[in-house]
């Protein structure tokens, strides 16, 4: 027997939340639908370049409520939304790092901002179709666990994510493969079955994230050099258009001596400089990380863990050998990889796993190519 | 269910459904040269000379429309586009900030594609054009005018506007006023004195209980340049098979409203006051927007400091008390009413208001809920503006 709870479900207009909403409402909830409006607009809200929110969003949101037969209401998070996700997407570009935007959206929008909104008018959960299980642990308490569908699994995503927010948030797709959530919508009704997944950042449906990041920041030229020989190679329009590990779109003519490809090995953006460099120079033995957030339990040093640094990246075996969490300091911690990554940006987000079960996240700061070798760390 | 949002939409008319029924079921184009086209087409002057005759105005000067947004969009654009015809020099259009966004947006529209220009009247803080800058600007620049636009009664604040003395003064100089009475028709100033003023008036049917999708502009001596290009079923100025059933319903619907017009005015005049005790009572520091200017009783306007209109409106639609929160952009994000803006409110108080507006068959019962519901939505909507988690919350058991 479960409580009836007021439940906010946020409903992007895709397939999942409409589903995920569904079965909020059978599950005997009360629920109300809400599509976030992320896009500023103060003169009509009617640009067709609504990133996030487009109007056709809102409408398949919309219907899907129509259909679940709960009241919907557009809330809009816009000012929220630039100042905690934009701003902060082009500050970590501009300071040469490589950030993720859906994640800082979970920790400051969606389990924040809206979840405190909720609480505060009478709710007492937000409900989202992420593929991520939460589940009781007798000793742990709430924790949460990858979703059964390998493919599809958001626990990455939500690994900002406290023990308090769990406390108030429902993935209730965590326990369904994807294929089955498009079946089950179509029996249900909903309009969105067959709408196609989005992949790409939202605010960025063209998936040029140079261009928009030139937009925003406007030109700032400087040389892209050899990591090798120290040669001057080309010259870029912004180094925030380049990502660690990045090989194509280099704009760089002379071709290697060697034949062989050439990757991003370095962003510098106080002088402007980006260096090219053999794959071999990508490679990453130790993290170390900033920012740091338990879901519950602090993780233990020599202890091993699942670290993963990408939304679909294959995790690998780590150890954490150093963790600095002193009152008054910011937090950090290192793990040394088994195996070797290939392209690990700062930025990024880390994320440990205890098998299936995230134990928390911080952000990348440094990372360095032998294990417990000095940690780099890039100038800010 | 306590609908306070009449302003937006109100109940159909017992006598407005029937004449719609009747006429629904009827074949017959009224542009049709047989029996059964001129059976329709009677209906239609019968329902223009019923209309004309309530509002005071001539048949002939009757123009059926789809509603009030066709019909202040046929206004602007074609008395602007007309104004030029003539006079080439006639681009700039003389427009009340206060504006329905039917008007506003017609406006951008025509200085965006068509090379027109804008001067705002000043207005005051209940949203009043200034009448000697008006006046004065005219004096000025008469010549250079196509159109002056005010609305005669605000769509949020229920205020109406002086208009018999703004078409005085536009008469004076001999331009064009268009005149926005979607919220004025049915309610002002009663039948029989419509003409003595304004260009063209814009009414819309479903604002005193017809359906939607009907409505007119009635033009005073000037013929606009048409929008639509067809049939020209409408003088010319508007084309497409003209709705006979939902114009049948628009005159039943209006002359249901003039029956007992005083009687219906004084009991809505009762509940209005009625209403702000309620509210006052509700929420002690509730501030009542453009409460000293001349209005009309079925439209408040309240600011309730400390609350956001959006989560207001929602906590009072879960308790089944349906109102406004101004407009919202297509996607329904309530927008800051640029209305309260003019009027000089700071935009916390023009975010915190919600307007309530009520019709013909509104009840001191409909009242009685907003006031029960009024201070728990009022309280949650204070902590979701101060995003303080609130205490004592469950945990979640999926």
């Amino acid at each position: 027997m479960t409580a009836r709870l007021r439940v906010i479900a946020a409903m992007s207009g895709g397939v999942d939340s409409a589903v995920a909403a569904a079965r909020a409402v059978d599950a005997g909830h009360e629920v109300v639908g809400v599509h976030l409006a992320l896009s500023k607009n103060p003169q009509s809200g009617r640009d067709e370049g609504r990133g996030c929110c487009t109007l056709s969003d809102a409408r398949d949101a919309r219907r899907s409520a129509d259909i679940l037969g709960i009241p919907f209401y557009v809330w809009d998070m816009a000012e929220e939304f630039a100042d905690e996700v934009l701003d902060d997407f082009v500050a970590e570009y501009q300071a040469g790092r490589t950030p993720n935007p859906c994640m800082r959206c979970n920790e400051k929008i969606k389990f924040a901002a809206v979840l405190d909104r909720a609480m505060a008018l009478g709710f007492d959960a937000v409900c989202t179709g992420h593929y991520a299980q939460i589940l009781d642990d007798p000793i742990l308490g709430r924790q949460m666990f990858r979703s059964v569908d390998p493919a599809k699994d958001q626990s990455y995503v939500l690994g900002v994510l406290t023990e308090d927010q769990l406390a108030h948030s429902m993935f209730p797709l965590g326990d369904t493969l994807k294929s089955a959530v498009r079946q089950e919508a179509q029996d249900r009704g909903l309009l969105v079955a067959r709408k196609p997944d989005s992949y790409d950042i939202c605010f960025i449906p063209d998936g040029d994230t140079a261009g928009w990041l030139q937009n925003r920041i406007g030109s700032a030229p400087g040389e892209i050099l050899d990591a090798e020989t120290g040669e001057t190679l080309g010259q870029h329009e912004g180094a925030y258009a380049y990502t660690i590990g990045q090989r194509r779109g280099l704009g760089v003519k002379v071709a290697p001596k060697d034949g062989k490809p050439r990757y991003v090995v370095g962003v510098d953006p106080a002088s402007r400089t980006v260096t090219l460099g053999p794959p071999t120079l990508l490679n990453v033995d130790s993290i170390t990380a900033t920012n740091i957030r338990w879901t519950a339990m602090p993780g233990q040093v020599g202890v091993e863990y699942w670290a993963q640094v990408r939304a679909h990246g294959e995790p690998v075996r780590s150890v954490l050998v150093s963790l600095q969490d002193h009152p008054g300091e910011e937090a950090s911690l290192t793990v040394d990889l088994e195996e070797s990554l290939r392209g690990v940006a700062p930025g990024q987000s880390l994320v440990l796993y205890d098998g299936r079960r995230v134990v928390g996240s911080g952000t990348i700061s440094g990372t360095s190519s032998l294990p417990r070798a000095a940690v780099t760390t890039p100038a800010t | 269910m306590a609908y306070l949002d009449h302003a937006a939409t109100t109940t159909v008319r017992p006598e407005a459904l029937a004449a719609f029924s009747q006429h629904a079921a009827l074949v017959g184009n009224p542009s049709s040269l047989h029996s059964a086209g001129r059976q329709s087409r009677r209906v239609i002057e019968e329902s223009r000379e019923s209309i004309a005759a309530n509002l005071g105005v001539r048949p002939n000067d009757v123009v059926f429309t789809s509603g009030g947004t066709e019909s202040d969009n046929l206004a602007i654009k074609g008395l602007y586009w007309r104004a030029r015809v003539e006079d080439p020099s006639r681009t700039t259009l003389v427009v009340s900030p206060t504006e329905h966004h039917a008007v506003l947006d017609a406006v951008e529209w025509l200085i965006a594609t068509q090379q027109a220009s804008v001067v705002w009247i000043p207005v005051d803080s209940h949203g009043v054009v200034d009448l000697d800058w008006l006046a004065g600007y005219l004096a000025q620049n008469a010549p250079q005018v196509a159109l002056v636009a005010v609305m005669w009664v605000n769509n949020e604040t229920g205020v109406i506007s002086p208009i018999e003395t703004v078409a005085a003064i536009c008469a004076d100089y001999q331009v064009a006023l268009h005149c926005d009475a979607v919220q004025a028709a049915a309610w002002l100033p009663g039948p029989g004195s419509w003409l003595s003023g304004p260009t063209s008036l814009a009414i819309s049917g479903h604002k005193f209980g017809a359906p939607v999708g009907v409505g007119a502009l009635i033009l005073n001596g000037v013929t606009p340049e048409p929008l639509t290009h067809g049939g020209g079923q409408e003088i010319d100025v508007r084309s497409g098979t003209v709705a006979t059933a939902l114009i049948a319903s628009m005159a039943a619907a209006l002359a249901a409203s003039f029956t007992g017009q005083q009687a219906q005015a004084a009991r809505l005049k009762d509940l209005s006051a009625q209403l702000h005790d309620l509210l006052a009572l509700a929420v002690p520091d509730v501030s009542l927007n453009a409460m000293s200017a001349p209005r009309l009783p079925t439209i408040t306007s309240a600011s309730f400091p400390g609350c956001k209109a959006d989560s207001l409106l929602m906590l009072l639609d879960a308790a089944n008390v349906a109102c406004s929160a101004g407009s919202a952009c297509t996607a329904g994000v309530p927008r800051p009413s640029h209305v309260l803006a003019a009027m000089g409110l700071d935009e916390q108080s023009a975010t915190s208001s919600l307007r309530f507006s009520l019709g013909w068959d509104t009840s001191s019962a409909d009242l009685a809920a907003v006031s029960a519901a009024l201070p728990a939505a009022v309280q949650r909507s204070r902590q979701a503006t101060n995003r303080r988690r609130a205490s004592g919350r469950s945990q979640v058991h999926q």
